[in-house]
């Protein structure tokens, strides 16, 4: 059922029966499938891609490269739990590469983010350095484009003209 | 002052312009209006096929092709239509590339009708058949099909109009505007007919990929016997989404594709360079495009036959292409008035199915290249449309 993931990785609020409907399976076996994805930890969550810039100007987002000692026996893994635990941070990744840790942080101002860095990430035990680059314009996330004019479509009916 | 009307030829001035066009006037002067009127795909050219296109331009490949179309692009549509439909031709002599599907059309039409015989055209199907007969001074005689048959084309309903004039048989399957599409057994029982009575068949198989569900498109050129009396015209414009390259080819008898060359020579030379060049890799490595683009397109069209049948516009299940044909008769409105008043009270744009002959009155063409969120809106707003109706 893969294509189920897909229609939801792209819009999760068709409906049991529209997605049983493309799918050419009953609501009950969609319904069966999205429940086992759910157990299973494949589907994690489903929530909305906001444009937050349209609505609160009191927005902030950041990348921050950390360059981390990692733990003897535990890796990464210890510290980047630990990090993913704060409310500001979005997301963590383990990268290849020049630095260690990627975590997206966002907060009510660069101000407000700055001084999360400062107190909070930089004074972790094992954290090395940290480069905070701040995000100014979201032209398109998480596959969705976010700049303010529609694609427009450019097809015409050439049947009648 | 000159009087251009003498000036002008008389079958072109008693060609029929389109009769909707002003209902696309009305359209195009609308804000907010959601459109399920196109005729072409809305994905863009696969990136690897346009690459090809780009690199061609860098390597400064400018020139003209050869008249018939690059040997190896001719090599690989041999290959390709043997893969995927089992019919072999020979690239050096069995081969035309044209500018699009549509001026193989009309090579075909022009070559093989003289004046006053008689071209057999199923309908509703594309608008292009009828006027591309009239000029070449050929009769195009219309065979309505009908949902009752699925808008297949039976041997009855074609025996009814063959007459001692009848030339040539216009096979457009899978079919624009209905998406009908014509199984093994239909083509067997036409191809009896074509053999009874000597003629000549144009199968437009330019949705050839476009078809759902189990069973896969069947050339009319694989039937039995049929290969010698048929010109295949299909092209890139909607397998692969190159509606803007302007690339397709006609495959058929050496003799008559000989023929159409030569028209070809003298009307457009050679089709575009630099589209041969993507069309190449297209056939090469566009397989697995083609796939992934049916499946999307294959469940738009279940989301919008289930949506039509439940707001009571049934529609016959559409087999190929990207179209479905719901029937309006339950609103008591014609064609015309049924999108008139949808798109000036809900900014919905279809196309009246009358515009596909006068069989097609009491449908709509209702098209799903468009994403699923468009779609979506677009139903409900057709649902409200309909309740505000009663
Ligand atoms: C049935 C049919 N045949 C032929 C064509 C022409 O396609 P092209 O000239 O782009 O190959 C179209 C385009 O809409 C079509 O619908």
């Amino acid at each position: 059922m893969d294509r189920l993931l897909n229609l939801l990785d792209e819009n999760a609020r068709l409906s049991t029966e529209q997605l049983a409907v493309m799918l050419g399976k009953t609501p009950d076996e969609v319904e069966n499938a999205i429940a086992e994805y759910e157990k299973q930890g494949v589907i994690r969550g489903y929530k909305a891609l906001i444009n937050w810039e349209k609505v609160d100007q009191n927005k902030a987002s950041a990348l921050i490269e950390l360059r981390v000692s990692p733990k003897r026996d535990r890796g990464f893994d210890e510290i980047a739990g630990r990090i993913m635990q704060f409310e500001e941070v979005e997301s963590v990744y383990l990268m290849s590469g020049g630095y260690d840790l990627a975590v997206k942080v966002h907060g009510k101002s660069m101000q407000e983010i700055a001084m999360f860095v400062m107190r909070r990430l930089s004074t972790l035990d094992s954290v090395l350095s940290t480069a905070t680059h701040f995000i100014l314009t979201r032209y398109k996330d998480g596959g969705i484009i976010l700049s303010s004019e529609d694609e427009k479509d450019e097809r015409r009916s050439v049947l009648c003209d | 002052m000159i009087d251009y009307q003498s000036m002008l030829n008389d079958e072109v001035k008693q060609l029929k312009p389109s009769g909707i066009r002003r209902f696309f006037d009305i359209a195009n002067e609308m804000d907010n209006v959601i459109s399920l009127s196109i005729g072409e795909p809305d994905f863009s050219t696969p990136w690897h096929v346009r690459q090809e296109g780009i690199k061609s331009l860098e390597d400064g490949k400018t020139w003209y092709s050869p008249n018939r179309g690059f040997m190896e692009l001719r090599e690989e549509i041999c290959r390709w239509l043997k893969r995927h439909y089992r019919v072999e031709y020979e690239p050096k002599t069995d081969v035309v590339v044209t500018v699009g599907g549509s001026e193989a059309i009309d090579l075909c039409i022009r070559c093989l009708v003289s004046p006053g015989e008689e071209v057999l055209i199923p309908e509703p199907s594309f608008v292009c058949y009828r006027p591309l007969a009239e000029m070449a001074e050929g009769v195009p005689v219309t065979i309505q099909t009908r949902q009752e048959d699925k808008f297949r084309l039976t041997a009855k309903a074609l025996r009814e109009k063959i007459t001692p004039k009848s030339k040539l048989l216009i096979l457009p399957y899978p079919n624009n505007p209905t998406g009908a599409v014509m199984r093994r057994a239909d083509l067997e029982e036409i191809a009896e007919v074509v053999k009874e009575h000597n003629l000549m068949v144009l199968s437009d198989e330019i949705y050839s990929e476009l078809t759902y569900g189990e069973t896969r498109h069947v050339s009319f050129a694989s039937i039995d016997g049929m290969k010698e009396r048929t010109i295949v015209v299909n092209g890139f414009s909607k397998a692969f989404a190159m509606t803007g390259w302007r690339l397709g080819y006609a495959v058929g008898p050496k003799e008559i594709i000989g023929q159409m060359t030569k028209l070809h020579q003298y009307g457009i030379m050679s089709a575009p360079t630099m589209a041969q060049y993507a069309a190449i890799e297209a056939m090469k490595n566009g397989d697995g495009d083609i796939d992934y683009m049916r499946e999307q397109y294959d469940m738009r069209r279940r989301l919008i036959v289930d949506g039509l049948n439940a707001m009571g516009l049934t529609c016959f299940e559409p087999e190929g292409a990207f179209y479905v044909f719901p029937c309006i008769k339950s609103t008591g409105l014609t064609s015309q008035e049924f999108c008139e008043k949808l798109i000036y009270a809900e900014r919905v744009a279809v196309v009246p199915g009358d515009a596909f002959g006068e069989c097609g009155e009491g449908y709509l063409r209702v098209s799903y290249s468009y994403s699923i969120k468009h779609i979506t809106e677009a139903l409900s707003r057709i649902r409200h449309f309909l309740k505000t109706l009663n």
